[in-house]
């Protein structure tokens, strides 16, 4: 045993020690392959910026702010597909969050052994589903069967309320919302599992041992211990939301509003980009929607960063309390 | 062995009836036999020390009596388990309340991942009292009970995870002690501790055994002699031989037994 | 204590009551994945024949005609965008598993998961940026680039999972015959590996399979055939993007066909990886 471990660590030490030609070029090689990782984020911000510096010099800050979008008198704010953007990925996190949740809890903690694997894997092929698939099923099937049965109604009856004015025509916010809360479902609930089933066991037997039910167990121990991996779930979800492109350009309706109705068409970031980038035909119309593309960046990479940051703290046993 | 050990063997508890008693217990765990045909009366208000090798089922056989045998996939038990004449495998009974009248503490120390008042809190609050002043009398009286006040009384607020694991254990037992169990099930709980703390945990059985009953699984012979008035010795999933301590271990009346706190195995 | 025996039944109703709605919740969640499947099905099966697999589209307007330049397409650049991700995300994987542990280890993993959290959009951009307007033309060499970035990411983390799950004896028993170490990872450790890092690229190529967005202004599109490099070319995701996007009917009824086949590969993809998956970790237990 023990001349087995020695010779175990001692061939580690040899091979880190890279002693041969062969092993030096060896790691070089996969180092600069790692290395690729920072250079395409690199990459990506430099391009990004670069192709946004008309835009940049000519709008500056009030880009930001200003809610014009006019091509043909290259007048360009982004703050309507902000709005969008906010509006949509909120939302569809408030659907999401509880479903995923009890999804995740029921997979972990409820279901009967056989049932786990299945439920898991159909909810995995949720995600494997491409976007434009989304929406294309979203365009032909979901948005009229909204028009007629949820939003006419809606539209009759709550009308008066500002959520939802205006007429019923289908293509909506309310259509982006459902459609992009069923493709983040997938993934704060894969995230959300892993993190409840690392909850020690110990931690449950004690909740047990105290006269609790399953769900008292559940919801006062097993989700407190989580919270932060599973706050870190539900953030890697809104990051998903926020980039989503396809499907939500495809149910939205792309009108450059800032409503308050979910009734109205509205617009995303992601989704003016993929409709007018090769429409646009003059150099400052292209800068400006390269330059909604290095917000976009520049947010996922905050929301990614902070999620995993989150995440990596629980299942590396860091974030206990 | 259909002989039931019982400990009529003359003593002080003679005329009281058994608080627990085992009839014909086996488990399963998959296809291994852990525990067979296990038949023990415990005593109420003494504590019973249930010694023997790892593995050799005595663990098992505490997570018979409140149950927690449930929580292990595969476990299945056969047999029967009375707590006061009741059948505790019986399908019509609530573990739920089940496990209130069973209180038990485990090897590692288990606080929550919440403040020391919240972790003695947990159990009356789940029980549905919410009162403040009910809640702050209950949390005190455990923690003295669990010779901890004087130590956490001014950090009641902070983080149990911040305690020493000594600390942290006998938190574990004011947590139980909150919901005001009959029965008290030790799992190992000083073997995470060091000797000053496993001295304290100790002493604190000492005072609790007047109110409950206590079932304390251990591997260390001393600390069975030290505390316990009854010894049982499990051997690959059986009961070998039960008696009063002090018989057990100076006339045991099996050659195992006697190998065993000679220290010649396990 | 005092127990309230309203009390202790209102609990056990609520126990009863929130695992039944943790269950309804995963009825609700999963149900989205059989309606689309239903759908596809219903509305493509009829127009997967061989016209719609063999032959080219027809103008716009016109009945009839077939996406096989797009099939022939999506499988090109994917191919093309495997060529240069795998040999970047196994190397960057290996180094994960064999150097990871250090601090520039933790950075590169946190990067890559970043990486994987990019929108395809913003990808799309960039690589156009980087190579359609140097180029002065969309090309299917753009559009190989964008989905090799997407793939990169994920064939490193999966690469590292699985050289870290190959037990160390294996390489001590070839260090100590006297090997050297690049020698040791090259002829035991990858191949010992292969077959999870296959399975990791499976499901690095069903996304990029189903992806739109990053060949929008890279590869765009093409009505014709093309295989050259430096050339639009046509693709499944963005052909049934144009369509579906048409007033024509026709075409909408393509688009559901072209979904159905697109939806197919990924589902094979997935499922095949997924089972071999379960199989490798339960032989390694």
């Amino acid at each position: 045993m023990e001349a087995q471990a020695s010779a175990d660590s001692k061939a580690t030490d040899h091979a880190r020690g890279a002693t041969f030609w062969s092993d030096r070029l060896f790691k070089a090689v996969v180092v600069a392959c790692a290395s690729v990782m920072g250079l395409l984020l690199l990459l990506f911000a430099y391009e990004l910026w670069q192709s946004s510096q008309l835009s940049i010099r000519t709008f500056g800050w009030r880009f930001w702010v200003s809610r014009d979008w006019d091509p043909v008198r290259e007048r360009f704010g982004a703050l309507p597909f902000i709005w969008g953007t906010l509006l949509s990925s909120i939302a569809a996190l408030m659907i999401a969050v509880p479903l995923s949740l009890g999804t995740a809890i029921f997979i972990a903690e409820v279901a009967p052994r056989w049932l786990r694997q299945p439920v898991s894997f159909v909810v995995e092929l949720l995600a494997a589903i491409p976007s434009v698939v989304y929406g294309l099923w979203g365009m032909f099937v979901m948005v009229p069967w909204l028009r007629e049965n949820v939003q006419k109604p809606l539209a009759q009856r709550f009308g008066f309320i500002p959520l939802f004015e205006g007429p019923a025509v289908g293509v909506s916010m309310m259509a982006a919302i459902l459609i992009l809360s069923v493709m983040i479902i997938p993934y704060i609930t894969a995230v959300s599992r892993e993190v409840i089933l690392a909850v020690p066991r110990t931690q449950r037997e004690a909740s047990y041992g105290l006269g609790a039910t399953k769900w008292e167990t559940i919801r006062y121990v097993v989700l407190r211990y989580a919270r932060v991996g599973i706050l870190g779930a539900i953030i890697l979800g809104y990051g998903r939301a926020v980039g989503e492109t396809m499907a939500v350009t495809m149910v939205i309706g792309n009108r450059p509003d800032l409503t308050t109705s979910l009734l109205q068409p509205g617009y995303t970031m992601a989704s003016v980009i993929a409709n007018e980038f090769t429409e646009a035909t003059s150099p400052l119309y292209l800068s400006a929607l390269t330059e909604i593309g290095l917000l976009l960046f520049a947010i996922t990479l905050l929301i990614n960063a902070l999620a995993r940051f989150l995440v990596w703290r629980v299942t590396k046993g860091e974030g206990r309390y | 062995m259909a002989t039931v050990m019982s400990p009529r063997g003359g003593g002080a508890g003679t005329k009281l009836p058994p608080k627990i008693s085992t009839r014909n217990l086996d488990v399963y765990y998959g296809n291994f036999h852990a525990l067979k045909n296990v038949n023990l009366d415990i005593l109420p208000n003494h504590i019973t020390a249930l010694i023997g090798p790892s593995g050799c089922g005595k663990s098992t056989f505490l997570r018979c009596l409140n149950r927690m045998n449930d929580l292990i996939e595969g476990a299945r038990v056969e047999g029967s388990v009375l707590l006061d004449g009741q059948d505790v495998n019986d399908p019509r009974t609530d573990v739920v309340a089940l496990r209130r009248r069973v209180g038990m503490v485990f090897q590692q120390p288990n606080p929550f991942p919440m403040s020391i008042y919240d972790n003695v809190a947990y159990g009356p609050r789940i029980h549905g009292i919410r009162k403040r002043g009910k809640l702050n009398e209950i949390v005190e009286r455990s923690l003295r009970q669990a010779a901890l006040w004087d130590e956490v009384k001014d950090k009641l607020r902070q983080s149990a995870l911040a305690l020493s694991g000594g600390q942290q254990q006998r938190l574990c037992i004011a947590r139980v002690l909150a919901v005001e169990p009959e029965v008290l099930l030790m799992d190992e709980p000083a073997s995470a501790l060091d000797p000053a703390a496993t001295f304290r945990i100790e002493e604190l059985m000492q005072e609790l055994k007047d109110r409950y009953t206590i079932v304390i699984v251990t591997h260390n012979m001393q600390q069975a002699a030290r505390v316990s008035q009854y010894t049982g010795f499990f051997l690959k999933g059986e009961l070998y031989e039960f008696d009063e301590t002090a018989t057990i271990f100076t006339t045991p009346k099996r050659r195992e037994t006697e190998d065993y706190i000679r220290g010649r195995f396990g | 204590m005092r127990i309230s025996r309203l009390y202790e039944m209102w609990r056990r109703f609520a126990n009863i009551a929130s695992l039944t709605i943790t269950a309804v919740c995963a009825v609700v969640v999963m149900a989205p994945v059989f309606i689309i499947l239903i759908y596809l099905l219903a509305n493509g099966i009829r127009s997967v024949n061989w016209e719609f697999l063999s032959s080219l589209p027809k103008p716009p307007g016109d009945e009839g005609g077939g996406m096989a330049n797009a099939i022939v397409g999506s499988f090109y650049m994917v191919g093309l965008g495997l060529l240069l991700s795998l040999p970047v995300g196994v190397g960057a994987g290996v180094y994960l598993a064999e150097f990871g542990r250090s601090r520039y280890g933790n950075a590169v993993r946190f990067m890559a998961d970043v990486l994987n959290g990019v929108p395809s959009i913003v990808i799309g951009i960039s690589v156009w940026a980087l190579l359609v307007v140097p180029m002065r033309s969309f090309s299917a060499l753009a559009g190989g680039v964008a989905l090799s970035f997407i793939m990169i990411p994920m064939i490193a983390r999966t690469t590292e999972e699985m050289v870290r799950a190959v037990p160390n004896s294996l390489r001590a028993a070839s260090l100590s015959v006297g090997a050297t170490y690049a020698r040791t990872m090259w002829s035991v450790v990858l191949p010992a590996a292969r077959g999870g890092i296959v399975t990791g690229v499976m499901l690095a190529l069903a996304r990029a399979f189903g992806e739109a967005a990053p060949l929008l202004f890279t590869a765009l599109g093409n009505r014709f055939w093309n295989l050259y490099l430096d050339r639009p070319m046509a693709n499944l995701p963005t052909q049934i993007y144009e369509y579906a996007k048409s007033p024509y009917q026709d075409w909408h009824r393509q688009a559901w066909a072209a979904a159905l086949v697109l939806i197919a590969v990924v589902l094979v993809l997935n499922v095949v990886a997924r089972m071999s998956t379960r199989e490798r970790f339960r032989a390694l237990r």
